[in-house]
């Protein structure tokens, strides 16, 4: 572990597949509410090969977990490149700029900047907020760390700069429907290099987002990877329609869902012919996608259901992928 | 102005300790306006003491004062007399005049009647709103005159985020009357706070701004903001020296 050239620090996958002209995948992985490694390892085999990154959740919707920098760095030890998420809720310019240095260190390369969901949707309600930045001022941050060489104060670091790959979300269904395009536009000049967006089920709201994207002419800063999340049944997609704020779910889908199931009356026959279809559905969002200007990926979010990743990368014909992470790590 | 709301009685009951004689002392401005801890509420607050204490079978004595403001000397030096005979004060004041009070009377306990609640607004009859949280460094002609520090759940500098729907914020704020939550019954049956929307704070400077053709203050990524003129710089205060002088002419 002598190696100090910097020309001998491994870069992102995923910024590397982008950089090739693929067609980008990424997932989700979400820790443990506990400490077991095992855990990870085991969501990471079911992810290897078939995703080019995935997330790593950072108290996902407030609700307490393995710190996604630990969890990362387990999944970049399984051989599945990791997208570290930082959110601004827990920690102010300090503990985020040092826990970031850290995640640097132990070779992680991708990192998501958000705001984080408020406390009160979570499991410690009781607990002060943070806040210190927002997500915006976050990229630019790490922006500066990454080619400036400099903290938050405008003093210089010590050593080579943090050179992380730096991402953003944007859910283009939140209202002011019309100023989301300028938000996105906000965050590329912030620095953010590739966009997550929330789950799309309305197709058509998106292409407008995209197609206003296209006008304010932002696409060639910034790779666009459309959110999907697949349906494992017509009580999700409605719970999605009805409950999740900023989530955009037409009726026709929640439908279609149903639909998938009627005149089945066993029980779990009926939810594999859900889950058959919500695969089979986001496999065709996937190709609707594709044909969008400007979409240069998939995010799936396949929330606690991993193993519906494979049959849909691989039906939506994204596979193999184009350079999996355990082949250069292990090297 | 400064919005508080009472505490429960019972919570008072609980910090009067072995007190014989309790004197509850109203605050004549901003807790007068908001109805909390005015002249009337002091009464009322001294005559529910007396009754509960002779319910419980330990009677007290209480009587009530109120002055115009708690939170300047001069107004305190008024009472003297009254808090003389008082071996425990019941304040009704905000947070500042309690605090104030213990200063100028160091001899005595004070307790608070009040829960100092925000620096509000009264939106109608009965209902008072945050506006502003006093950071020291007031970013509103920016924000079209609507405070994101106050208003936005999460603070945000650049928003709004990806929570904002129907010009309302993700999170939900719980109802409270007299200051308890209220509780409903929630999905599967258990007791739960029941909750009311508040308006995205950011959706309502966007819609302003565009009304006023200045959506360019917003088009640049905002600084991140010097916190060291809140509260994080540690407690505040503001010297003026062409004040001082005055005074010592």
């Amino acid at each position: 572990m002598s190696e100090q050239s910097s020309a001998a620090t491994p870069q992102s996958n995923l910024a590397k597949v982008f950089a090739s002209g693929a067609f980008a995948v990424t997932g989700e992985l979400g820790p443990p509410k506990g400490a077991d490694p095992e855990v990870i390892r085991e969501k990471a085999k079911l992810l290897k090969g078939f995703v080019d990154a995935v997330n790593i959740t950072d108290n996902q919707t407030a609700v307490v977990r393995m710190s996604s920098i630990a969890a990362a760095a387990l999944s970049h030890q399984a051989g599945v490149e990791p997208i570290v998420q930082m959110t601004c809720r827990d920690r102010n310019r300090l503990a985020i700029e040092a826990d970031l240095l850290g995640a640097w260190a132990l070779g992680l390369r991708n990192l998501l900047c958000l705001s984080g969901d408020h406390q009160t949707f979570g499991n410690h309600k009781d607990s002060k907020n943070v806040w210190d930045i927002d997500s915006i001022q976050l990229v630019k941050m790490m922006e500066d760390m990454r080619s400036k060489g400099i903290f938050i104060n405008g003093e210089e670091l010590e050593g080579e700069p943090p050179d992380f790959f730096l991402g953003a979300v944007e859910n283009p269904f939140a209202d002011p429907l019309h100023y989301r395009p300028f938000r996105v536009a906000k965050k590329v000049r912030a620095g953010a290099k590739f966009l997550q967006t929330q789950c799309i089920y309305n197709m058509d709201k998106f292409k407008d987002f995209m197609s206003k994207l296209g006008d304010m002419g932002v696409l060639d800063d910034i790779h666009i990877m459309a959110g999907l999340s697949p349906l494992k049944g017509p009580g999700m997609a409605k719970y999605m329609r009805d409950m999740v704020p900023g989530m955009d779910v037409p009726d026709e889908v929640v439908e279609r869902m149903t639909g998938a199931g009627q005149g089945i009356e066993d029980k779990a026959e009926r939810s594999k012919a859900w889950r058959a279809e919500g695969i089979k559905y986001c496999i065709e969002q996937i190709q609707e996608v594709r044909e969008i200007p400007g979409v240069r990926g998939v995010h799936v979010m396949a929330i606690e259901w991993e193993e519906a990743v494979k049959p849909i990368v691989e039906g939506a014909g994204l596979l193999p992928r184009p350079q999996a992470i355990g082949s250069a790590a292990s090297a | 102005m400064i919005v508080a709301e009472q505490k429960p009685l019972e919570e008072i009951k609980g910090v009067l300790g072995d007190a014989e004689n309790v004197l509850v002392a109203g605050c004549g401005t901003c807790v007068t306006v908001c109805l909390a801890g005015g002249e009337k509420e002091a009464q009322l607050m001294a005559s529910a003491l007396r009754i509960a204490s002779r319910v419980d079978g330990t009677p007290i004595e209480a009587t009530d004062v109120t002055v115009q403001r708690q939170c300047e000397w001069e107004y305190l030096e008024m009472i003297e007399a009254e808090v003389e005979k008082a071996d425990l004060i019941v304040s009704l004041a905000c947070g500042i005049g309690v605090q104030t009070f213990a200063r100028h009377f160091p001899d005595k306990w004070v307790v608070p009647g009040l829960n100092t609640t925000f620096l509000g607004q009264p939106e109608e009859q009965g209902i008072w709103t945050e506006q502003c949280q006093a950071c020291g460094n007031c970013m509103l002609a920016m924000t079209g005159g609507i405070c994101p520090v106050a208003r936005c759940s999460k603070q945000v500098q650049n928003g709004p985020c990806g929570g904002s729907e129907h010009g309302l914020c993700e999170v939900k704020r719980i109802r409270r009357v007299d200051g308890v939550p209220v509780m409903v019954k929630g999905r599967g049956g258990r007791m739960m706070p029941a909750t009311e929307d508040v308006e995205c704070a950011w959706h309502l400077i966007h819609d302003r701004l565009k009304e006023h053709n200045r959506l360019d203050l917003i088009t640049g990524v905002q600084e991140p903001k010097d916190w060291t003129t809140s509260r994080d710089g540690g407690p505040r205060r503001i010297v003026r020296e062409d004040l001082i002088l005055m005074d010592e002419e």
